[in-house]
């Protein structure tokens, strides 16, 4: 056990310290106009890409650098102390990527990685919909096999991204199995296809962070399917381990540091005095922490073994429940002051965190995970 | 960065298991916990040849193995509920000798621990049961060249069955100054321990009563008036291996429930099937695995004198005294009636939890300890 860095590993973290003193932006979020928002995103992510901070642990041959997730680990470290924002292409580098390299044709690996990374082409994830949420494979949106492409008709919803994707991640039902998991097709579909449509999705923030899409008969060439036909289920499952574990890691850090901020917050309203809010602030900076050592372990273990151990998939349920309880004391501290105008930053914090336990697997699927994969409890459907 | 034991101390933890499971059931710890002083001599002698009343004592004190290495056996020792002085005298005595001792009294006490001949503990708590500095007030007055201690010392692990006894005492002052550190070898005159009726059974707590007690001056540990510094660094220790010994209790409860909530069936099904019950050991898995992570790492940051090893020790027995406690309770109500009964073992480890909350400062002394690092 030691939680030094190793030589290499120290060195990386300084050049990746300074490069980000001297280039990141300040982060700001969600405030300000949508469209100054994303192009200043992703030009940040192509700064990023240039100086080769981009895909560090993807493979070389598609634009990645080779590198271990340790030195991931390090990075998202980094780029949280800096405060730097994070790249525009969250769904993409977070899922995307990751399924391309797991499950794509050399080809696609070629085509779609490289402009991903550069911020060329942004993604999005058409996995839920209006009937379909938890329970995923209960999902309507059809693929309908025409020769040497699929007609695909339908609705996804809470699409972060959809608006300025050039690429959805569509789970779509090409046949009627008796096992739902079944004859589910994973395709790449251009978002710029005719018959896609669209619509800002306004959530409590008042913000329109996501969005719905409507397919009506657009063409899909056969050339988009990631996998094999039918064979859509895994390449979905592989998807979502990705969003759960690599976002996980990035939360983890990020926990650290709200729990910093509201220590700060403590200290700007004079509440640094009461028990109470010593307790709790006490108690979000340890559970922040705890959050972060799993996070490493998890990380030890994939170095060890090449196989996640359970606490990469503890890592989402905690941070969104942690995240949760730890705007409702920024908002607590400050009393009625805290819900006007914009409560110093933690109104939306406040209201975007109710999302947290519900994105990206809701808490109860994650404990029904953690139940039956983890300690090998019986299926509950 | 490497965040996991060594394949040597992986293999120390599989021995240790093995060895506990058939010197160490469940049947022996009940005869123990009943029994007059809750000891076994005869067992003693097994785990010191073993080699684990060495662990973490230098070389030059007969000692072999690290810290960490007994932070390993700790936690398969919590998992057993290991009756006897074995984290009294590793877990309290130890530290406290390394951080404050003489070379003397290191090559004679250390000597005689890492060897097997001697069982030790250390006398901080008084009626109020606190573990910071101004809550210490039994007196130290010099007195005829020497030492003379008088007050009480209470909720004190094993004192019955220690050969010797770390005590710390109020010389002048108040507060962090003028606390001196004391080395008592047997039961001087005045001396008198009273074992007490406690929740938890399987770890005895004491009364140490100081009338008169006269002590040579060698009997002092370190600089008289300031011990504290070097006994907060043992008490740091302290509090990292009493966490590696509460998240292996953390870990048994939790694989028992679950072995139960797969066999026990209700309306034709086994309950664990039921989100209820599912999503209980769900989060009890999450406590267990958060409390670990924060152990292990308290462990390493204390060995490893980082700089943060005082705030990651209060982190771990904070989050660790919540979890052992939330999760012994859960587990009790996973097995529903059966859990509620002598017969079954889970009220030992809701015990056991209950009494190591308390030991060392409990969630919310130690969460002021880390908003006070937070400058709140």
């Amino acid at each position: 056990m030691d939680f030094e860095l190793s030589p290499t590993e120290k060195a990386f973290r300084d050049e990746a310290r300074a490069w980000l003193t001297a280039n990141a932006p300040r982060d700001g979020d969600g405030a300000g106009d949508m469209k100054a928002f994303i192009d200043s995103r992703r030009a940040w992510q192509a700064k990023l890409y240039a100086a080769g901070y981009v895909g560090l642990t993807w493979p070389e041959e598609y634009g990645g650098r080779g590198r271990s997730f340790m030195d991931q680990l390090i990075f998202n470290d980094e780029m949280i102390q800096a405060h730097a924002p994070d790249p525009i292409n969250v769904i993409g580098l977070g899922m995307g990527g990751p399924v391309v390299i797991a499950h794509g044709t050399e080809e696609q690996k070629k085509r779609y990685l490289p402009p991903l990374l550069s911020a060329e082409e942004i993604w999005c994830q058409g996995f839920s919909e209006p009937n379909a949420g938890s329970d995923l494979s209960g999902l309507q949106t059809r693929a309908d096999d025409k020769g040497d492409h699929y007609v695909v008709n339908g609705q996804k919803v809470w699409t972060t991204l959809a608006h300025v994707a050039r690429w959805c991640m569509l789970l779509a039902r090409e046949r009627k199995e008796t096992n739902p998991r079944e004859g589910l097709t994973y395709l790449l579909v251009d978002m710029q296809s005719p018959g896609i449509e669209v619509r800002p999705l306004v959530q409590i923030t008042g913000d329109a962070e996501f969005n719905e899409i409507f397919f009506k008969d657009v063409k899909v060439p056969k050339s988009q399917i990631l996998g094999e036909a039918g064979n859509g289920w895994a390449v979905a499952m592989t998807t979502l381990l990705h969003e759960r574990g690599t976002l996980g890691l990035a939360l983890a850090t990020r926990a650290q540091i709200t729990a910093a901020e509201l220590a700060e917050r403590a200290r700007k309203l004079g509440r640094g005095s009461d028990p109470l809010v010593r307790q709790k602030i006490a108690q979000h900076t340890i559970e922040a922490r705890a959050l972060q050592l799993n996070g490493y372990r998890a990380v030890t273990a994939v170095k060890r073994s090449g196989v996640p151990g359970p606490e990469g998939s503890i890592l989402k349920l905690m941070w969104s429940e942690l995240n949760q309880r730890m705007t409702e004391t920024a908002m607590d501290m400050a009393g009625s002051g805290a819900q006007v105008g914009d409560g110093d930053g933690w109104k939306y914090q406040f209201l975007r965190s109710r999302a947290n336990t519900i994105e990206a697997g809701t808490s109860e699927v994650l404990r029904n995970i953690l139940a039956e994969r983890v300690l090998g409890l019986p299926r509950s459907r | 960065m490497d965040f996991a034991f060594s394949e040597e101390q992986e293999m120390l933890r599989r021995s240790a298991r093995e060895f506990l499971a058939k010197e160490c059931s469940p049947k022996t710890v009940r005869k123990l916990m009943e029994g007059a002083d809750g000891f076994d001599a005869a067992m003693w002698k097994k785990i010191a040849d073993l080699g684990w009343t060495a662990l973490g004592i230098p070389e030059q004190y007969g000692g072999v193995g690290t810290f960490l290495d007994l932070v390993v056996v700790l936690e398969e020792a919590g998992r057993v509920l290991l009756p006897g002085p074995f984290f009294s005298t590793m877990g309290l005595a130890v530290p406290t000798l390394l951080e404050a001792g003489t070379e003397a009294q290191k090559k004679d006490a250390l000597g005689a621990i890492a060897s097997g001949d001697a069982k030790a503990t250390l006398a901080f708590t008084e009626p109020s049961g606190r573990w910071d500095a101004s809550s210490v007030a039994l007196t130290a007055k010099q007195a005829g060249g020497g030492w003379q201690l008088d007050g009480v010392k209470l909720f004190v692990p094993d004192a019955h069955t220690a050969d010797y006894t770390v005590v710390a005492a109020r010389s002048r002052g108040e507060g962090e100054e003028g606390i001196t550190l004391f080395l008592v070898k047997g039961r001087p005159k005045g001396m008198s321990v009273k074992p007490l009726e406690t929740l938890d059974m399987t770890r005895r707590w004491c009364e140490v009563r100081f009338e008169g007690v006269q002590l040579d001056p060698e009997a002092v540990m370190g600089t008289p008036d300031k011990a504290w510094p070097r006994l907060r660094r043992a008490l740091d220790w302290s509090t990292a291996a009493l966490c590696a010994e509460m998240v292996g209790g953390v870990q048994k409860v939790l694989e028992t429930s679950t072995e139960y909530a797969k066999t026990r069936q209700q309306f034709g099904k086994p309950i664990g099937i039921y989100q209820a019950v599912s999503h209980k050991l769900a989060d009890m898995l999450v406590l267990s695995e958060s409390g670990r992570s924060a152990t292990y790492y308290a462990a390493w940051a204390v060995d490893a004198d980082a700089p943060d090893r005082s705030l990651a020790s209060s982190m771990a027995k904070a989050y660790v005294s919540d979890a052992y406690r939330k999760v012994a309770g859960d587990g009790i109500q996973v097995h529903g009636g059966i859990g509620f009964t002598w017969e079954h073992d889970m009220h030992l480890y809701f015990k056991r939890a209950k009494s190591s909350e308390v030991t060392l400062g409990d969630a919310t002394y130690h969460r002021e300890l880390v908003a006070q690092a937070l400058d709140l």
